[in-house]
């Protein structure tokens, strides 16, 4: 159990059953009053903000998440499902889970599913994925305005910024971390 | 080198600056400067202050009650700056090792206080207003003073005895009212409902509230002060009362300051009041934080 001295930016508790992770903190304490702790806490599983005080006292279950190596699938109408590379078992995360990561996901992709409980509910892409790009018209010369970039599509449904010289049917490496074009990949 | 350290050259110097200013303005009002040990058997008991344990004795929260003894022994117009320590208090205006500056007179009461923190800040501060974050704070005027039910009713729409039966005093005095004080000068919130002031006086002509104050400037505590209860079998009781409270929430035991209620009955009427010369300091060189005000946060050691 953590008591409020152990409250930090970071620190994951467990309120109401579903995991939380502090992402801000303060300690206050009006003339000689009690010890105030405010809190901005996020559900790690819904992804809702809110604020709560705590005071001296009170103590907190640790949210105990795991990483865990696995394989994404396939996508089915229950959402996303992977695979742990170990013991086999299956898991589903929900599109809502998923987000805007479900651009960078291919078949086969390893990528990290935190867990809570035999719950998944987050995942960490590896840092930079190959996509092939399905959509480019050329670039037009003398568009100065988007520079020496032009918008393309890649094989997900992802649309980005690329150089000039990319062409449809290239494949391309990719920031998950900002989503940005990375590199051409040599074939 | 430590470019942290060496980027707080400025505020430090003029926190050094500060500190002369601050004995300067005691010294030419005649009171004189003691120094009392920093580690004791035994502080005052307090329901929300924790000592942090020295060997057998503690560190002391506060040289309150060492001044006191002095005011008994005929010491009349006394100040102190020295360290205090409480334990877990870490945030953006809280050390669990602070300055403290500390002042008695013999033969006034919290009133005459007031007047002298005013003319402290002035002297330490002597132009008109001056700017705290993004307050533009007024000291040409007298300071504001607002007791401690006119502010809830102002702020809160509730009365202070209210909050305090329903266990919400401390909540919405953090986060609806001291945010509010001392924007635009400074204010004294004073006259404290009893069961908040262990060691002051009681009002005489209204007994449920304590002479009690504390001043705040822009939105930032800065001293608590207390007409000084003189009464030591009151006091003795208010000590038994908050120490069993304090065992039964489970805290370390501590014993009962003797030496200092043998002799409070020789304690004069007076006023005594304690100042975060850190925070004090914040205001002065405009600082967020109390950990730019200072050589060393404990998580630098």
């Amino acid at each position: 159990m953590y008591s409020c001295s152990d409250l930090k930016k970071g620190l994951k508790i467990l309120i109401d059953g579903e995991p939380h992770v502090i992402v801000q903190y303060d300690f206050t304490k009006p003339g000689k009053g009690q010890a105030l702790y405010k809190c901005k806490l996020r559900n790690m599983i819904s992804g809702s903000l809110f604020d709560r005080t705590y005071r001296s006292g009170e103590s907190f279950e640790p949210a105990s998440l795991e990483e865990r190596d696995m394989q994404f699938l396939y996508r089915d109408e229950t959402g996303y499902v992977f695979m742990d590379q170990k013991t086999y078992e299956q898991v589903t995360l929900a599109e809502e889970t998923v987000g805007d990561d479900k651009y960078f996901l291919i078949d086969n992709m390893e990528v990290d599913v935190l867990m809570y409980g035999d719950r998944g509910i987050g995942i960490t892409l590896p840092n930079f994925v190959n996509l092939r790009v399905t959509q480019s018209d050329p670039w037009v010369k003398g568009d100065t305005a988007a520079g020496n970039n032009k918008p393309a599509t890649v094989e997900t449904g992802y649309t980005l910024q690329v150089p000039s010289f990319v062409e449809e049917g290239t494949l391309i490496q990719i920031d998950t971390r900002t989503g940005e074009y990375s590199t051409r990949v040599k074939e | 080198m430590n470019r942290q350290l060496a980027a707080k050259k400025q505020r430090l110097t003029e926190r050094a600056r500060i500190v002369q200013s601050i004995r300067a303005f005691f010294i030419s009002q005649d009171y004189l400067e003691v120094e009392t040990p920093l580690r004791l058997p035994a502080n005052a008991p307090e329901l929300y202050i924790d000592a942090v344990v020295s060997g057998d004795w503690d560190l002391q929260t506060s040289p309150e009650l060492a001044m006191k003894r002095l005011l008994a022994a005929g010491y009349e117009k006394i100040f102190q700056i020295s360290h205090c320590w409480r334990d877990q208090e870490r945030g953006g205006r809280h050390l669990p090792e602070f300055t403290m500056l500390e002042w008695y007179r013999a033969g006034c009461n919290y009133l005459a206080l007031m007047d002298e923190c005013e003319s402290l800040l002035r002297h330490l501060i002597p132009t008109d207003s001056f700017k705290y974050l993004n307050h533009e704070i007024e000291l040409s005027l007298p300071f504001e003073r607002i007791s401690v039910n006119e502010a809830f009713q102002r702020y809160c729409r509730t009365e202070a005895e209210e909050a305090l039966a329903e266990d919400r005093f401390d909540e919405l005095m953090a986060f609806e009212i001291e945010p509010q004080l001392g924007k635009q000068r400074p204010t004294i919130l004073y006259d404290y409902p009893v069961e908040l002031a262990a060691l002051s006086r009681h009002k005489s002509s209204q007994p449920n509230l304590a002479e009690r104050f504390e001043l705040y400037i822009g939105g930032m505590e800065l001293a608590n002060a207390f007409s000084e209860l003189t009464d030591p079998v009151e006091q003795r009781r208010r000590f038994v009362e908050t120490e069993a409270a304090r065992r039964k929430s489970g805290k370390r035991p501590r014993p009962m300051p003797e030496t200092f209620l043998k002799e409070l009955d020789q304690l004069p009427e007076s006023g005594g009041i304690a100042l975060g010369i850190d925070r004090l300091i914040m205001l002065m060189t405009n600082a967020k934080t109390i950990d730019e005000v200072i050589f060393f946060a404990p998580e630098d050691l």
